[in-house]
């Protein structure tokens, strides 16, 4: 059991932790636009949820994964409708509302996978895309650049919503809105417009977080997603609303988990330990917390809802 | 006030639906057929533990005159509890608590109702009840026999255990598939991996990755969460072997075998005892000698003949007694 | 005025739900699943009138569960009038401790309470998940080799009194009741409960007025989760087993009574008194959603998700309650209880530095 720092075991766990970190890092991301605009969604989970049990059931009534993810996206985005409508019209506090929205997709996942399919049904899921050239690397290509589609599109992402929300007006517009939405309003911004726009890219990116997570695994069940969608959201908080430290932190997450199955694996760590191991990523999550909230970097206007004239 | 009306509405619904399904517990007169009913904790169609059970009163009604209901998905234990309770007051006449997490209120339960028969597994305890019933597994022998075919089957010299909690009849057959591996061939490298959860799929999807990136080729694991490990088998073409039902459905390309648990072996002895007055409290444990334990080939990926022969002699030998899996 | 929403479908219900679950017995097991919700369902109410958001309830249940598992099991022979109440205290006591490091982390780390306590929940599931594995997994079982993850059943001293009257119904209900009034009277008629709804309606005139927000934060915290922490006792000396079990996941222990809580808070208008119909509601409907779903096959995940609904619903109508409500107070001048206005705001600890 010596061999857990062999060259080919350290990149296998690199490329587990990358593929463990997708999810997350879909779902921070929507979850960072959303937040950048001063709106704070705790339904992650939920939509996730949601997200995962279309793409799911999509793929398995076409046999299309493409259909599924689309389907996945369409989901989230509905979420993203209803959650904004509560927010934004009816002016809910954001923290609870989210919790209700979480709830109601684990409620509704579970539901409609019951009375829909019932039994495990496994689907094909996502095969795995190389990468041109990268591909053919040694070592390296073939351990990192072999991964499915919706992985690349997460990492490509980052530096996508990077520009967004930095390099372009409707950037600005998000940040403005986030920070002093009285003084973006009196500037000629609309506040809700800007927000149901966030909302609903977020909420469809947590859609398609949850569908990564489906048809990477190749079937659903009662809650898939497992806390994915609240470990995303502390995620934002741990890369200081930057699209980069998302990124970062995600993969710290990734990397951690994947360690910890490949010890477990191997043997390296067995029995109640394995207890131990399983809170360290909430631990890690706390401190990391404590740590950042020095930091400047929250918007602040998150979770205040906007009222004009006040 | 619309929207608190459709939520009125919606409450109601539930409530009226709720209120019908009262209504159907009516009581039975003596003429009705044996009354069963069952707990389970996950899903009855999860290709699992409890789906085995649900699957058994299928068989035994073939024989029996029996009218069953189930409860399912009662992973809260004291929602199991109250479900046990429920069927005993409702003058069931079996009353089968399908997990081993369940003992502990059955053993408070079962004294409060002496002329029910209560059955719960795995397990190998009665309370010193007489109206208790235990049943459990040999599990560790159609282990023992995965693991003979496995062994066989393996060219990297690696393979993969996904295991959820060490405990009972999982701890048994894991146990049982390694010492059969092992009886083949000392030196193939098994590595097991318990994941700490019966239900987490993406653990146990990431799991048999890890299996797969330390070179298994072929796996194993048991209980509902391992619909996530068959996928990533799948997708790496890696051989599958089942417990607990036949998995076949969770890929015909790479289930080779299964273990079947055929609980009506102890059903059956348990409605037998009843039906002749005998009812005593105790430990029904089945095993392949006595036929509670069966294994299912995948018609659609057949064994090499000699590696056929190998489990089939296995599979005599532990029937005989001539061989022991060596797993206590 | 306090529940508008809260109260006009409770009267509504009053009669369905006694059509619908007629019998005693099935009233008793309503009462029965009730009883976590209203304790969780008050704790959440301390918290939220405090403006925190306490998510935590499942961590806190099971703080408490644990701690007052230990406690008899270190002196299981202590006679039952005295070792009873002990116990509730122990527990209480552990869950004050869960729910106070949320207070504290937020309070003195700036730490956002919502994402604290959901990771005190995943905390609190390993710890519990490493001590019935471990050092506290019954010792028969262990020898029997079947290691069922569950503690040896804790001593009959510790059992929840059945109440006479032929059902379950046990002393635990009337406990959670008894403490629903306690905290009425707590944040109503005490001057630390005008602190902490005080602290919850507007930190900065708190602040002025010489008040400590953060220490009421914290004590909001502490507050909210020894009333979760004694809805894990009632969980484990009030269970079937009278044992603390679990078979690994988050809610075979609790079963999710740490989110239903928050629910039956909210439909309860975030009133201790008005919480105790709502839990009852609640817990009728959980477990009718049981045999709804043996009867017609519908799952019970259908609750879960009417339960997501009324939560955005809840919250959500209370804007407009709200802008009600002060239109009404601003035309007839008269305010008698005017916090019918959201309740649920967040109390900032130090005013945010502008970047």
């Amino acid at each position: 059991m010596s061999d857990f720092l062999t060259v080919s075991v350290l990149l296998a766990t690199l490329a587990s932790g990358i593929r463990l970190a997708t999810p997350f890092l879909l779902a921070a991301l929507g979850e960072t636009i959303g937040q950048r605009s001063g709106v704070l969604n705790l339904g992650v989970e939920g939509v996730m949820l949601l997200g995962a049990y279309g793409a799911y059931y999509a793929t398995l009534r076409t046999d299309s994964i493409l259909f599924g993810i689309l389907v996945s996206l369409i989901v989230g985005g509905v979420m993203g409708i209803v959650y904004g409508v509560v927010t934004l019209a009816l002016k809910a506090e954001q923290g609870i509302s989210g919790i209700g929205i979480f709830i109601f997709g684990l409620g509704l996942s579970d539901l409609l996978f019951q009375k829909q399919v019932g039994t495990p049904t496994p689907i094909d899921g996502l095969g795995d895309v190389a990468v041109p050239l990268l591909g053919d690397l040694p070592w390296v290509g073939e351990v990192i650049f072999h991964q499915n589609v919706l992985v690349y599109v997460a990492f490509l992402l980052v530096p996508v919503l990077w520009f967004v929300i930095n390099r372009t007006p409707f950037g600005l517009n998000v940040r403005a809105v986030g920070e002093t939405p009285e003084a973006a309003d009196s500037l000629g911004v609309s506040v809700d417009r800007t927000r149901y726009i966030t909302i609903f890219v977020g909420n469809a990116m947590a859609g398609l977080a949850g569908g990564a997570l489906a048809l990477e695994l190749g079937i659903f069940q009662q809650n898939l997603t497992n806390g994915h969608g609240f470990i995303a959201i502390a995620l934002v908080y741990f890369g200081a609303w930057r699209p980069s430290g998302v990124m970062a932190g995600a993969m710290v997450f990734g990397l951690v988990s994947a360690t910890v199955l490949q010890w477990k694996t191997l043997g390296i760590v067995v029995g109640t330990t394995a207890s131990i191991v399983g809170m360290f990523p909430a631990v890690l999550t706390i401190l990391v917390l404590v740590l950042v909230s020095r930091r400047t970097g929250q918007p602040s206007a998150l979770t205040r809802p906007f009222e004009r004239g006040h | 006030m619309g929207r608190r009306g459709w939520l009125v509405g919606l409450l109601a619904f539930a409530l009226a639906m709720a209120a019908c399904a009262e209504e159907e517990d009516a009581g039975r007169s003596a003429d009705d057929p044996i009354r069963i009913a069952m707990v389970g904790p996950s899903a009855s169609n999860d290709l699992a533990f409890t789906q085995s059970m649900v699957d058994s009163l299928d068989r035994l009604g073939e024989d029996y005159n029996i009218e069953v209901d189930v409860t399912d998905g009662t992973f809260v234990i004291e929602d199991a509890a109250v479900a046990i309770r429920g069927y005993a007051e409702d003058g069931f006449d079996i009353v089968l608590a399908h997990g081993s997490q369940f003992g502990g209120s059955l053993s408070e339960i079962a004294p409060d109702f002496p002329d029910t028969v209560f059955a719960w597994g795995t397990s190998r305890d009665t309370f010193g009840l007489t109206n208790v019933y235990s049943y459990s597994v040999q599990s560790d022998e159609g282990g023992f026999i995965n693991g003979t075919i496995a062994a066989h089957m393996t060219e990297s010299g690696t393979i993969g255990v996904v295991g959820p909690i060490e405990v009972g009849d999982i701890k048994l057959y894991i146990d049982g598939f390694v010492a059969g591996v092992k009886s083949v061939d000392p030196s193939i490298t098994v590595n097991v991996n318990y994941i700490d959860s019966f239900s987490d799929v993406a653990l146990a999807a990431e799991a048999a990755q890890a299996h797969v990136e330390a070179g298994a080729d072929v796996m194993t694991g048991v209980s509902q969460m391992v619909v996530g490990a068959t996928g990533v088998a799948r997708e790496h073409g890696v051989l599958w072997f089942g417990s607990q039902t036949d998995q076949v459905p969770l890929g015909e390309e790479i289930v080779v075998a299964s273990q079947i648990y055929r609980w009506d072996f102890q059903l059956s002895q348990i409605v037998e005892d009843l039906l002749n007055d005998e009812v005593s409290g105790r430990v029904i444990t089945a095993d392949f000698s006595n036929g509670g334990l069966t294994m299912a080939y995948n018609p659609g990926l057949p064994l090499a003949d000699d590696v056929q022969a190998a489990a089939d002699a296995v599979e005599a030998g532990l029937k005989d007694g001539s061989l022991s899996t060596g797993v206590e | 005025m306090l529940v508008v929403l809260g109260a006009n479908p409770l009267t509504g219900y009053a009669a369905l739900l006694d059509g619908a679950f007629g019998g005693a017995k099935n009233l008793a097991n309503s009462a029965l699943k009730a009883m976590p919700l209203l304790l969780v369902g008050v704790g959440i109410t301390i918290a939220f009138r405090a403006g925190v958001i306490n998510i935590g309830g499942e961590g806190q249940i099971i703080a408490g569960a644990i701690l007052s598992t230990l406690f008899v099991l270190g002196f299981p022979d202590v006679p039952r009038f005295v070792l009873l109440p002990l116990t509730f205290l122990v527990g209480a006591l552990g869950g004050a401790i869960w729910g106070g490091m949320a207070g504290v982390l937020k309070s003195y780390a700036r730490v956002n309470e919502i994402l604290s306590t959901i990771m005190l929940n995943i905390i609190a599931v390993q710890i519990l998940n490493l001590l019935l594995r471990g050092p506290l997994m019954d010792p028969g079982e262990i020898e029997k080799g079947s290691r069922i993850p569950h503690t040896e059943r804790l001593s009959g001293n510790a059992d929840l009194p059945i109440l006479p009257g032929g059902t379950r119904l046990h002393l635990g209900v009337l406990i959670a009741v008894l403490m629903a009034v306690a905290c009425y009277f707590l944040l109503f008629r005490t001057t630390q409960g005008l602190r902490l709804r005080a602290v919850g309606h507007n930190p900065f005139a708190s602040r002025y007025a010489g008040m400590s927000v953060k220490r009421n934060v914290v004590l909001a915290f502490m507050y909210s989760g020894a009333m979760c922490g004694m809805a894990g006792v009632t969980l484990v000396f009030g269970s079937e087993g009278h044992r603390l079990a679990t078979d690994g996941g988050a809610t075979t222990f609790t079963g999710a009574a740490g989110f239903n809580g928050i629910v039956a808070a909210l439909f309860g208008g975030l009133h201790p008194l008005w919480t105790i119909p709502a839990s009852f509601l609640f817990g009728a409907l959980l477990v009718g959603a049981n045999a709804m779903q043996r009867a017609v096959q519908v799952p019970a995940a259908l609750i879960l998700a009417l339960n997501g609904l009324v939560v955005v619903f809840v919250v959500g109508s209370m804007y407009a309650r709200a802008r009600l409500a002060r239109a009404a107070s601003e035309s007839s001048d008269q305010d008698g209880e005017s916090d019918s206005r959201s309740p649920v705001r967040s109390a900032d600890p130090e005013p945010r530095n502008p970047p």
